[in-house]
């Protein structure tokens, strides 16, 4: 298969995945846990991503103490949680991220 | 009640923080793809065609080791198919559009855009021109990739392995996730998806993703109970 023809198949396939359900919901009648369930999905499938995300280091699962993204993360959960502020979050996030890592680099 | 341009310049201006942690990648992407051989098109095609920075990564890296061309587009589908909940979640919020509104603002349906529109919309209850939004939010992301995605095919990219940058991606997602929990199932929904993410980490093609996502959102359901 050339090269080009499988760009274009996963770029299809990739883009019906995004069209699937704005197309189809209009046009079929789902369960109703099914909608009630639609207000999880950006807590859980982001949740689902940030989470790994903190506790992983160049594709390694590292959840011990001296993994300083997971103390940065707890951090801008906190700021996330008290000030709903997105640029602080993530300057505090950053910020303590450098810090986190300076300090458990000398340990 | 919001003009079209302001709710366009707000989606902009919204999206803007990510860029920082998304440019890098899209240099990183740009240079891997030329050092997996691919032709400078090409790379720059699967930017614009597929436009899903993940599933690109895996793809370069599988087109430079001659694997079949079935086998890569089947990865690509997989890794992709948490845009399918996006595509649900977003669909009551679009469903009076044109037929060409939904084409476009399916095709900018990244996970960058969607958590910034999506959190928009929950919020705001002015529905009339909350596309302009989504499209300025989506445009603001399709732009930043494609020019990195360039910049990185012509300038190459070397990224120290500790590159602090990209933790910008989780902390932007963190900043607006967390404000939008506000009862116990939604914060049960998190919780849980979080901590099966984590044991399903070892999962090919993130598909733990998916896993922890389904059971986050039962466990929402059920914990929200029926409806009285």
């Amino acid at each position: 298969m050339s090269l080009w023809l499988v760009i274009l198949l996963a770029g299809l396939l990739t883009y019906g995945t995004r069209l699937s359900f704005i197309l189809l919901l209009d046009r079929i009648k789902v369960p109703n846990w099914f909608r009630r369930g639609l207000r999880f999905v950006p807590a859980a499938v982001l949740s689902a991503i940030i989470l790994p995300e903190l506790a992983s280091r160049n594709a390694i699962l590292d959840l011990s103490l001296r993994n300083p993204q997971l103390y940065a993360g707890a951090l801008a959960i906190l700021v996330a949680w008290r000030t709903k502020n997105v640029l602080l979050t993530i300057i505090v996030g950053m910020a303590a991220l450098l810090i986190f890592q300076a300090v458990l680099g000398m340990v | 009640m919001t003009t079209r341009k302001q709710e366009f310049w707000n989606g902009v201006r919204d999206e803007s923080p990510i860029l920082l942690g998304v440019a890098p990648f899209g240099l990183i992407f740009g240079a891997l793809a030329i050092s997996s051989r691919l032709m400078v098109t090409a790379a720059q095609a699967m930017s614009s065609i597929i436009f899903a920075g993940s599933a690109q990564f895996i793809a370069a890296e599988m087109m430079g080791t001659g694997v079949s061309g079935l086998a890569i587009i089947l990865v690509v589908f997989v890794v992709n198919l948490r845009h399918a909940l996006y595509s649900a979640s977003v669909a009551p919020h679009v469903r009076h559009l044109t037929p060409g509104w939904k084409f476009l603002l399916a095709y900018l349906l990244t996970d960058e855009a969607y958590v910034v529109t999506i959190t928009h919309y929950n919020q705001e209850s002015d529905p009339a021109h909350k596309h302009w939004y989504f499209l300025g939010a989506g445009l603001t992301l399709w732009a930043t990739w494609q020019v990195s995605t360039a910049i990185g095919i012509f300038i190459g990219a070397q990224l120290p392995q500790n590159w602090p940058l990209g933790f910008i991606l989780p902390l932007t997602f963190i900043a607006l996730v967390v404000p939008a929990l506000k009862d116990k199932a939604s914060v049960t929904a998190a919780v849980t998806a979080a901590l099966v993410g984590v044991l399903t980490f070892g999962f090919s093609f993130k598909t733990g993703l998916l896993v922890a996502a389904f059971i986050g959102i039962l466990t929402g359901l059920l914990v929200e109970g029926r409806p009285k």
